[in-house]
């Protein structure tokens, strides 16, 4: 990934250093996986309850989720001066009198990723110029993916050619319910191999899928292919991100690792709104993978709204006072 | 000073206390001790000895309780006698409103509640606050419901009266309301003692009592030590005990109160299976053990304490474990962010210490996390023992500790074997995404409580017991209630007699009254052959004038032997459809119809009853054969209505092999009322005829032998009723023994009972009376299995 002023936080070791390349398709190690919802369930319900983050720790833990990320604008009537109001907000989203209360003066934290439609990737890289802020660019036919391959392929190539380091695309659900894990591979590493220097995130689009059986499954293709990231939902489908959802992502992001040795990123997308849904999610990416799930090349948040509610925490934090959403620049 | 820019290197959780002032007030307004709570008061603290209760995390003490006396016990179960007069006669209505006044307050201090018993027990806050609290509104809650429909119910059934109820440490409030909330709904009034190390919820729970209005008396609460608990268990005033705890004190328990005709129930110790098959979600299952055996410190009765795995999957699921313990967290228990807190003293620290270092002398290979543990206060770090045997003593022994030993199998039968291989039989948990093959093993596994691809879920509606030395009883559900009822019987008109000395020598002047034209033999039936006497002697069995009228065996130990032997052989029965016992039932009863004259004749002969007493009696044998065989397939197990997506399946079984004692009052109906029931829910019975009047049950073997009863299924055994009782109580094969026999001395068989705990039902019945047959037959031979069985894709 490209780097962003607060990866001056990441210790050098936590770097994911080696993309995933992925691995011939092999279905052995999917085909006969088993998850069993109800117990996936109890797990993802109490994983909240078993941590809590307080005080200084709590607002690092915000910042860290700010850092993660991927402020997204993704509607019909986006156009390139929402564009750069959105980008505005993504390269100084604390003010001042924040910084100075967080101590973090000198190392001002900024998003992850500014996420857009691909006719937005131009708007976006030009607003952003200079932050080291990578664009992402939804792509392959958002959201539903049905479009003819070459025209995807296409669309990958066009986001890239603006500017767009970062493509997030829709696997296509029919090759999953058919269980065409070659099809599904073959398309998946063709966007990979049209993507070239920019990373790639694979939504799955759980909520289409689904079984859990079936999202262990995608994410295991997908990664087979070559994904940098494995992403929930595109937020356009009935049930976005759910933590058992994510919790069987990272399961299956976990055995791709035990297996082959890279590291894949995660990225819920899709109903994550508030500063205790980040709380919630980090808490599972640190219980289930560790810490260098806690960076931003690892570990994106797609979200628009949740920025303001992390906002109104950390100044609470910093004044001991609760805030309103007003008195914070909007995105 | 944190600074925030240093956590966003680490990310560490940091520390997030729980506030525990408002706790901290309340003990210190207790500075002066606390008193027992007794009639509605607390006694004076001052009186009397007493003794400190410390917070385990930190070894600082928190309080002094009262050292309760024999006295103390008295004043308790005197009050609980006097507040029984009007509780007891109280509509359910009016209970139910005091037990719903209970369930609300204690969720309008739950968290008070919570806190206070994480300090006194050691175990983490969000434990307290997400599990043990909410689980003791909800079973008043629920039993709150059980005082309202009581009546309409339970027809027939009432309180027992003073119910005396000792409680361990592992889960002090939990157990204090498994106890508190049936017996009160039920009518009954308490005197409950909580365990030395953890009795401050127990006192604050007797203060929201007085807060509710509980009338004076009903509840009482008696701190102490063992010897509280003895006096409590010895009172005279007690109707009733319930104990939780270890088998070793349960064991004390039933034989203290042999004799008594105290009701009893018991939920001892464990040595639960948790199996993980190949086709399990083996992630989940990882966190199943989490649940199963690092919940509570692994300090709980039914802790997934036995990892049983596939033999294939068995390294990779002990890698997962390993990775999963290096993410749990120890310390201080009140730190919202803790999974496992302090051991409950030091003295379970140093018995875990030491039964970890015998499975290591043994050649266990014994696993630790490099996790940080706190350098103070009682902590133990998660263990995974690998490389345990059957044989090791950490896979027989409980160790009430976060210590999981692991095995492996290699196929089910196996994984069934291994896991009813252990003296216990509180609950199991089984991994598998096959149902076929998950229901399978649930059914064979001898437990009181099933998970299936979960573990340790508890609701107040599913009855939670164990099946042999893990104790009898229910606690929960429909079925926890009956332990706190009896049902209204009528005593018999005569009195039994098996005291009276059998004669095996003939007698000078015998002359056997000859009712038959040829000499007539009656043998022992044992596995469906007519056996004679391994002593080869016999008695001689006189009629009610004193007349020698033939013979019978002089059975011994070694007869009961044999028929236990063959009884185990013929465990088929219990699998039988209800429609095939049902059956065979009627072709009893058929067959007995047949026979009837030749039976009345019996009858006359050998208890000189008319002729039309004894054309009843036979009737209704066969009427009483018919309604067990019409109940065969009726005796229905439930679904209860416990959390949303799971189906907890309470079924009844049967105990397995039973003996039963008949009484000499209805010679034949006497044995009929009792062996059909047994058979009926799918027993084998070894019945022990009145040592009197043996001779009707000796002639129902022709019937038995002509009506297809599988070889085995019923033994009868005659001879010295009280000797063949003490061999049949001893026996551990026999799982359950009704004593119907007045004449049979009621402590010697209760005392036996002790050897494997099988429950013991003395009573007495008038044979011809409506209490002689029905439901509470069917419920007294057999146990509720709770299966729970979560759903979802």
């Amino acid at each position: 990934m490209q780097g962003t002023a607060v990866a001056l936080a990441q210790p050098e070791a936590l770097r994911n250093s080696h993309r995933n390349a992925g691995i011939p398709l092999r279905p052995d190690a999917f085909e006969s996986i088993q998850v069993n919802l109800s117990a996936v369930e109890r797990r993802a319900a109490t994983l909240p309850t078993r941590r809590t983050v307080k005080k200084e720790y709590q607002a690092a833990w915000l910042v860290k989720a700010l850092t993660c990320i991927d402020l997204t604008t993704l509607a019909g009537d986006d156009t390139p001066g929402r564009v750069q109001r959105l980008c505005a907000k993504a390269k100084r989203p604390l003010s001042d009198a924040l910084l100075k209360g967080l101590g973090l003066e000198d190392a001002p934290p900024t998003v992850g990723a500014v996420c857009v439609y691909p006719t937005m990737v131009p708007a976006a890289v030009k607003a952003l110029k200079g932050s080291g802020i990578p664009v992402a660019s939804v792509a392959t036919g958002f959201p539903t993916g049905l479009t003819p391959l070459p025209q995807r392929l296409e669309e990958i190539k066009y986001a890239v050619g603006e500017g767009a380091g970062e493509i997030d695309i829709v696997i296509n659900r029919a090759l999953v319910f058919d269980q065409e894990w070659q099809a599904l591979y073959d398309e998946v590493a063709a966007m990979r191999e049209a993507c070239g220097e920019a990373h790639l995130k694979a939504i799955l689009a759980t909520g289409d899928l689904k079984t859990l059986r079936n999202v262990y499954k995608a994410s295991m293709v997908s990664m087979q292919a070559g994904v940098d990231f494995i992403k929930t939902s595109t937020g356009k489908e009935d049930v976005n991100a759910t933590l058992p959802v994510s919790l069987v992502m990272l399961r299956a992001l976990r055995d791709y690792g035990e297996e082959t040795g890279y590291r894949v990123g995660f990225k819920p997308a899709g109903g994550l709104k508030t500063a205790k849904d980040a709380m919630n999610w980090l808490i599972l990416m640190k219980e289930e993978l560790g810490r260098p799930w806690l960076e931003p090349d690892l570990f994106r948040i797609g979200a628009s709204s949740m920025l303001a509610d992390i906002e109104r925490q950390l100044e609470h934090f910093v004044t001991g006072r609760y805030s309103a959403t007003y008195r914070h620049p909007m995105a | 000073m944190v600074h925030v820019k240093d956590v966003l290197k680490s990310m560490d959780y940091g520390p997030a206390p729980e506030g525990n002032e408002h706790v901290v007030a309340w003990l210190e307004a207790h500075k002066a001790g606390f008193g027992h709570f007794i009639g509605g008061k607390f006694t004076d603290p001052a009186a009397g000895k007493s003794f400190k209760v410390s917070n385990p995390a930190d070894g600082k003490p928190l309080a002094r309780v009262a050292l309760g006396t024999s006295d103390d016990v008295d004043k308790a179960v005197a009050a609980a006698a006097r507040a029984f007069r009007n509780w007891s006669k109280l509509s359910g209505h009016e209970r139910a409103k005091y037990l719903y006044a209970i369930a609300r307050n204690i969720q309008k201090r739950d968290r008070f509640l919570a806190v206070l018993e994480t300090m006194d027990n050691g175990k983490p806050i969000r434990e307290t606050r997400d599990i043990d609290i909410p689980l003791v509104a909800r079973h008043f809650y629920h039993h709150a419901g059980w005082a309202e429909l009581l009546e309409s119910e339970f027809p027939g059934y009432r309180p027992v009266g003073v119910c005396g109820q000792v409680i361990p440490w592992n889960f002090p409030l939990l157990m204090l309301a498994w106890k508190i909330a049936p017996a009160l709904a039920a009518g009954n009034t308490v005197v409950l003692k909580p365990a030395e190390q953890t009795p401050l919820t127990a006192l604050a729970f007797a203060e929201i009592c007085r807060e509710v209005g509980l009338p004076a008396g009903v509840v009482n609460i008696v701190t102490g030590e063992g010897d509280t608990g003895a006096a409590l268990v010895a009172h005279e005033g007690v109707a009733k005990i319930a104990f939780t705890g270890s088998t070793d004190v349960g064991k004390i328990i039933r034989t203290a109160t042999a004799g008594s005709g105290k009701k009893l129930s018991l939920e001892l110790g464990g040595k639960s299976p948790f199996i993980v098959f190949d086709d399990a979600d083996l992630d989940s299952a990882v966190e199943g053990l989490v649940d199963a055996i690092w919940f509570n410190q692994g300090e709980v009765c039914c802790a997934g304490s036995r990892l049983l795995v596939q033999e294939g999957i068995a390294e990779k699921l002990y890698a997962k474990v390993r990775a999963r313990m290096e993410t749990l967290r120890v310390g201080s228990p009140l730190d919202k962010s803790t999974d496992i807190g302090a051991v409950v003293s030091a003295e379970q620290l140093e018995r875990i210490t030491s039964l970890v270092a015998t499975g290591k002398k043994e050649g266990a290979e014994v696993f630790q996390p490099s996790i940080s543990i706190p350098g103070t206060g009682t902590f133990f770090a998660p263990t995974l023992m690998t490389g345990v045997e059957p044989a090791s003593t950490v896979a027989v022994v409980e160790i009430f500790g976060p210590v999981l030993v692991a095995m492996t199998f290699r196929t089910p039968d196996e994984a069934v074997a291994l896991a009813n291989n252990t003296r216990f039989g509180l609950a199991a948990s089984i991994w598998s995404e096959n149902i076929n093959r998950s229901l399978d093993v649930a059914s064979r596994i001898k437990a009181g409580v099933i998970w299936i691809n979960a573990t340790n879920l508890f609701d107040a509606a599913a009855g939670f017991g164990g099946y042999r030395e893990s104790g009898y009883g229910r606690e929960g559900g429909r079925e926890g209630l009956f332990e706190y009822l009896v049902a209204g019987e009528a005593k018999p008109k005569g009195k039994d007699s098996a005291k009276a000395t059998l004669v095996a020598a003939p007698a000078v002047d015998a002359q056997i009254v000859a009712t038959d034209e040829v000499d007539r033999t009656a043998k022992l039936y044992i596995g469906g052959k007519q056996a004679r006497p391994d002593s080869g002697y016999s008695y001689a069995v006189s009629n009610a004038a004193g007349k020698q009228i033939g013979l019978a065996g002089l059975g011994n130990r070694k007869d009961i032997r044999n028929a236990v032997e063959a009884a185990t052989k013929a465990e088929s029965w219990g699998a039988a459809t209800a429609h095939n016992r049902a059956q065979i039932l009627y072709y009893l009863a058929e067959n007995l119809s047949a026979r009837a004259g030749e039976f009345e004749e019996r009858l006359r002969a050998m208890t000189g009853a008319s002729k039309r007493a004894a054309t009843d009696e036979v009737a209704a044998a066969i009427r009483r054969t018919f309604f067990y065989a019409g109940f065969a397939d009726k005796h229905d197990g439930a679904v209860h209505s416990t959390k949303s997506r799971h189906v907890t399946l309470a079924m009844k079984e049967p105990y397995g092999i039973m003996g039963v004692l008949c009484p000499d009052d209805a010679p034949l109906l006497g044995f009929v009322s009792l062996v059909m029931p047994a058979l009926a829910t799918g027993n084998r019975v070894i019945a022990v005829p009145s040592s009197r009047y043996p001779l009707a049950a000796t002639d129902f073997y022709q019937i038995v032998d002509t009506s297809d009863v599988p070889a085995g299924v019923l033994s009868i055994v005659t001879g010295n009723a009280t000797e063949l009782a003490k061999t049949l109580a001893d026996h551990d094969e026999v799982s359950a023994l009704w004593n119907f026999n007045g004449g049979v001395d009621a402590a010697l068989v209760d005392k036996a009972s002790a050897g494997n705990l099988k429950p013991v039902w003395t009573g007495a019945r008038d044979w011809h009376g409506v209490e002689a047959q029905g439901r509470e037959f069917l419920r007294r031979s057999t146990q509720v299995k709770n299966i729970w069985v979560p759903y979802g894709e």
